[in-house]
């Protein structure tokens, strides 16, 4: 329990410094950081197929590209936009509804019957396969369509269409 | 986990530890005596008989150089780049089944640190964690070259992961598990998944080539563009560092082949071999069985590097895109529809 | 254009074909080649231990030569200093006086003779200009040295051994 509370505070402090770093790239190894305390969460939850996934795919490569598109912006104090009143305005209403909207549907949902997993080895790869490949097969297969079609679309965007040169 | 369990795997930490130190100092030894050889030279033979002390020379002399930190380099995370480099270099080693059971006095032990359910991604997410080491330390030195290896190094890791992965994946499909030390007993005796994954194990092999930022893959630090790459900026032992964690990969991605492709401590004969020493002896000869595979993979990685010219960065990326993840999803089709079939017709 | 010669020969391109587009066979013939030299005998020459053979014309550090009694040829005329396009060599001349016949073969000899071995260019024109046949660039390779003035050689480093020891 004291190692779960010690890693929450890790997670909350970093996520913290995620978002009050001057420098945008601080902020994404921050961000690192958050994600590697995740991992260590899902570890303490005898996840360790997720926990894997997540060091894999979050940590080693979505933010690894963000990295590299950060370190090629030169994002300094002159490129800085100045941000209008109104929108600052704007988002501090907005980020304002959101935490009054979690806040409440917390208060609404109220103390939950603590999920109880009737097999805690579902973490493991062999357990977690079963399910998701038996009970959860059409999801998962949905949810790959929806990546594909994510990706035909990245492409989409990505190739600029030839403009008919005009004589 | 049993007491005298818990105090082998601390010593089996420490002296694997030691071992990977060991080898990858005597591999800049062996490079540059190796690429002697191939080029009709002699190498290094001044510093003791032979120049076995070169290493150790070598050593001194990085940690003895003056130490800089370029003026506008960011401070502390110019010194987390190299650390970072070099960590997740030694912590590749702690899933790698390097024996099957040893007994010593009447105790049985594994002669692995660890043996999670999911080794092999657990390498794999190593790996994919060493180039931030690169990245940081490239982006932190504030210099152009250094950048431009950084995001070479980054762009180069991300492609060469995706075929990597794939063609683990036709592997783990024979398996049916993802720990190591499964799938090492697996390849009992002669039973090499190379023999049943030869083009997967291709694609893994230049996959590793490319991760490990070797020659021919070795853009990041391409001098005749880039003059040092990502380690410009880098003088005195965090140079050191860098250049340290090169060859641990290469020792680690090295082990990581031997004991998916090439059967780990297995040999053929090794039922005979148990049956007339006994079980102390064995794994013993396992080990330096599987210490011979990586070293001639290591001594393959210096081949390779002193025969083949470096690509050029579109050909790099050609190469991964275009090349190698068609193929390893064709081999993974290849894969299924094989065992199917031979499952079907009752092999 | 009109070729010069009738040696040009026009290479026709050819696309490649799927091996040679795959690859692995060159490299597998890179391989085997780098394989050949690995076992090949090395070439190099460890230096200070093994020397390569001079050609017969080497010309290397000077030396001053003594005659068959013993005594320096050397009698300081200058004609070496003068015809030294370097201007690396510089001498002074003294005298000889009574008892000393059988150190200098000549009335007159070098007190001070110094060649600036940074300046030498080893053209050999010394010995050639030399009237007693007092100067051989007949020596080894000049030693390689830390600071400029230990360069300049004096006598003491350049007169031949005497005979009898």
């Amino acid at each position: 329990m004291i190692t779960f509370y010690f890693i929450a505070f890790l997670s909350i402090f970093f996520s913290i410094l995620v978002i009050s770093a001057k420098n945008p790239v601080h902020s994404i190894l921050y961000l690192i950081l958050t994600f590697f305390t995740f991992t260590i969460h899902y570890i303490l939850l005898n996840a360790q197929f997720l926990a894997i996934v997540n060091f894999i795919v979050y940590m080693g490569a979505i933010l690894v590209l963000f990295l590299y598109t950060l370190m090629l912006i030169n994002l300094n104090k002159d490129s800085e936009p100045v941000k209008p009143f109104m929108v600052k305005l704007a988002g501090v209403v907005g980020g304002g509804i959101l935490a009054v909207a979690i806040a409440s549907s917390l208060k609404l949902l109220g103390t939950s019957n603590p999920v109880l997993l009737q097999n805690p080895d579902l973490g493991l790869v062999k357990n977690l396969g079963k399910v998701l490949f038996d009970e959860f097969l059409l999801p998962f297969e949905v949810s790959s369509v929806l990546l594909l079609s994510a990706m035909v679309g990245a492409v989409l965007l990505a190739t600029k269409e030839k403009e008919p040169k005009a004589a | 986990m049993e007491t005298p369990q818990l105090i082998f795997s601390i010593v089996l930490i420490v002296v694997i530890f030691l071992i990977s130190l060991v080898v990858a100092m005597y591999s800049t030894y062996a490079e540059r005596k190796v690429a002697a050889f191939f080029q009709d030279r002699i190498g290094p033979n001044r510093a003791g008989p032979w120049g076995i002390l070169q290493p150790l020379a070598d050593g001194g002399k990085m940690f003895l150089k003056e130490e800089i930190i370029p003026t506008n380099a960011t401070g502390f995370l110019f010194i987390v780049g190299p650390s970072l480099a070099i960590l997740t270099a030694c912590i590749g080693s702690a899933v790698i089944p390097w024996g099957s059971a040893i007994q010593i006095g009447g105790h049985t032990f594994d002669l692995q640190v660890t043996d999670i359910n999911v080794g092999i991604l657990y390498i794999f997410g190593v790996v994919s964690l060493g180039v931030y080491g690169i990245m940081i330390g490239g982006w932190a030195s504030n210099n152009k070259y250094s950048l431009l290896g950084a995001i070479r190094a980054a762009s180069q890791n991300i492609s060469y992961e995706i075929s990597m992965g794939l063609s683990i994946i036709a592997l783990l499909m024979l398996t049916g598990t993802l720990s190591l030390k499964e799938i090492a007993e697996q390849q009992h005796s002669w039973h090499w998944n190379v023999i049943r994954q030869p083009l997967g194990f291709l694609l893994f092999l230049v996959c590793a080539f490319a991760e490990t930022n070797r020659s021919p893959f070795d853009l990041p630090e391409c001098e005749t563009e880039l003059v040092g790459g990502y380690h410009t900026e880098y003088s005195s032992m965090k140079l050191g560092f860098y250049l340290f964690a090169e060859y641990i990969n290469m020792f680690i991605s090295s082990a990581v082949m031997a004991t998916l492709y090439w059967g780990g401590y297995n040999y053929p004969g090794m039922d005979w071999v148990a049956a007339h020493t006994g079980p102390t002896v064995a794994p013993i000869i396992g080990v330096v069985v599987l210490f011979a595979k990586i070293f001639f993979s290591i001594f393959f990685f210096m081949w390779v590097r002193w025969t083949i010219p470096r690509f050029r960065y579109d050909q790099l990326m050609d190469l991964g895109w275009k090349i190698l993840i068609p193929l390893a999803i064709a081999n993974i089709v290849l894969t299924g529809v094989g065992s199917t079939l031979l499952t079907h017709f009752g092999y | 254009m009109e070729p010069l010669s009738n040696k040009r020969k026009v290479l026709e391109v050819k696309p490649l074909n799927f091996l040679e587009r795959a690859y692995l066979p060159a490299i597998v013939g890179g391989l085997s080649t780098t394989m050949k030299h690995f076992f090949k005998k090395p070439v190099t020459i460890s230096y200070p231990e093994e020397k390569r053979e001079f050609s017969e014309n080497f010309r290397g550090m000077h030396s001053l030569k003594r005659d068959e009694e013993g005594r320096e040829r050397c009698t300081a005329c200058g004609l070496c200093a003068l015809s030294c396009p370097a201007e690396a060599i510089t001498m002074t001349a003294a005298e000889r006086q009574k008892g000393e016949e059988h150190l200098y073969r000549e009335e007159k000899y070098a007190a001070v003779y110094e060649i600036n071995m940074l300046r030498c260019i080893f053209c050999g024109l010394c010995e050639e200009a030399c009237p007693k046949e007092a100067i051989y660039l007949d020596g080894d390779i000049v030693p390689a040295d830390y600071l400029r003035k230990d360069f300049i050689y004096g006598k003491d480093k350049l007169v031949e051994a005497p005979l009898n020891q």
